[in-house]
């Protein structure tokens, strides 16, 4: 069972600050960020990506979206 | 996949998002409006608020066609790309007074970040005044960000609550259609119309218009942002957006060049003042504001396009400031701050350190 951050209805920063906390702060176990913008969706991506994490799994569900991040 | 479905929202992207609007921008200065104004988001809603007389500052009265172009090209592209979410709910009182007291502080300056950018670009030297106000209210805005400042979720919300605000603008475009300004009057049965001053110089309405969608549309596409590139840039250490701005600005400086629109200096700036501290007062005012509401005015426009009502209610909330600011002498001319110009900038600097301090995360 991977962590799940809920960021949806947050707008920016907050769904990169709270992504990049988790990056930050663990142990470098796969996490998955959920997202209910496009516009989060990419920023969240851009900021994992500048990290050295890329996403092993995307689900989107109507609005939402399901980011599974893994280290590189 | 994603970058293959936005080609916007990459590097080139945004940077060609930002040489178009410099390029935009000053082809609208050349086309009539006021110089270092192509775009000013602050003022453009100011000349609107005149306009539908709710404050009667003679000079400054204009419905803007390129406010009502930005909303309802991102509405076009929202919806062509399936980005539109009608949404609101997050603190809307606080982002009203946000948006109030956001352009109480640009008019101190005159000029929201895009006109800063511009006037910057046009070799206006005050303009480094009000840019450095700008990056240390966003600069103040991160602290309380980091310490988890937020004004909570959103929720979704009816599709129709979310075509609210682009319906408010094409009903201001039906009104200026239908009553359109008469040669030489102030005003015609329903709309004041500027006969002199900054209000009395624009753009034809349909090159005002059209370049207002285009804008609209793309930065829509790009999520381009002056607050978020300066936010992003000092939070996280990321350029993306911040890319998008310095393109922006070199892109208006060459072209003023080639209209022959540069003329460097602090002095005789058009639509400024170089009473220094105040320059950087009201944009360090204006920049925690649009910190601490997740935008700054042009971006908001394009968000209350997209569906966002939280982001509406901060541009209806700048319209009320716009009203304030020329009603009780807070707006400055180029003669310098308004009457009582200084201490509403400290009373809104006071409301917005309340604001960060008070509204933090519940976890």
């Amino acid at each position: 069972m991977t962590d799940i951050i809920d960021a949806r209805g947050l707008s920016c920063p907050q769904p990169v600050l709270m992504t990049l906390d988790k990056i930050k702060s663990d142990d470098k176990q796969d996490f998955t960020v959920i997202v209910d913008t496009v516009t989060s969706r990419e920023n969240v991506l851009r900021a994992a990506n500048s990290k050295g994490w890329e996403p092993v799994d995307m689900q989107t569900d109507g609005e939402e979206c399901k980011i599974t991040l893994k280290k590189k | 996949m994603t970058r293959l479905k936005n080609l916007f929202a990459t590097q080139w992207g945004i940077i060609t998002v930002g040489i178009l609007i410099g390029l935009l921008a000053t082809l609208l200065q050349k086309l009539g409006n006021p110089a270092n104004m192509g775009i000013c988001v602050a003022c453009f809603e100011r000349d609107i608020t005149g306009a539908i007389g709710l404050h009667r500052a003679g000079v400054v009265q204009y419905i803007r066609p390129e406010i009502i172009g930005f909303v309802l090209g991102s509405l076009a592209a929202a919806y062509m790309t399936k980005d539109f979410r009608a949404r609101t709910g997050s603190a809307p009182v606080a982002r009203f007074v946000l948006g109030a007291f956001a352009m109480i502080g640009a008019l101190v300056f005159l000029g929201c970040p895009w006109r800063a950018l511009l006037r910057l670009a046009g070799g206006d030297a005050n303009a480094l005044l009000g840019l450095t106000g700008l990056a240390a209210g966003v600069w103040i805005g991160t602290l309380f960000l980091k310490k988890g400042y937020s004004l909570g979720r959103t929720q979704a919300t009816h599709t129709a609550t979310g075509w609210i605000f682009p319906l408010i603008m094409l009903g201001l475009l039906m009104l200026m259609i239908l009553y359109p300004g008469i040669e030489g009057e102030p005003k015609n049965n329903i709309i004041f119309y500027s006969v002199k001053g900054p209000g009395s110089m624009h753009a034809p309405l349909f090159a005002s218009l059209g370049i207002g969608l285009l804008v609209g549309a793309l930065a829509q596409r790009s999520r381009f942002c002056t607050m978020g590139a300066l936010r992003d840039l000092i939070l996280f250490k990321q350029t993306h957006l911040f890319l998008g701005v310095i393109a922006l600005v070199v892109s208006a400086f060459v072209f003023n060049i080639i209209y022959g629109q540069f003329h460097p200096g602090f002095e005789n700036q058009p639509i400024a003042h170089s009473m220094h501290f105040w320059n950087a007062a009201g944009m360090v005012l204006a920049g925690l504001a649009f910190a601490l509401a997740g935008g700054c005015p042009g971006r908001q426009l394009i968000l209350s396009g997209e569906g966002d009502g939280d982001a509406a209610i901060f541009v209806l909330g700048m319209i009320a400031g716009a009203a304030f600011s020329h009603n009780f002498g807070l707006a400055s001319s180029p003669k310098g701050i308004g009457p009582n110009g200084a201490a509403a900038v400290i009373i809104g600097l006071i409301v917005c350190l309340l604001i960060g301090f008070t509204m933090r995360k519940r976890t």
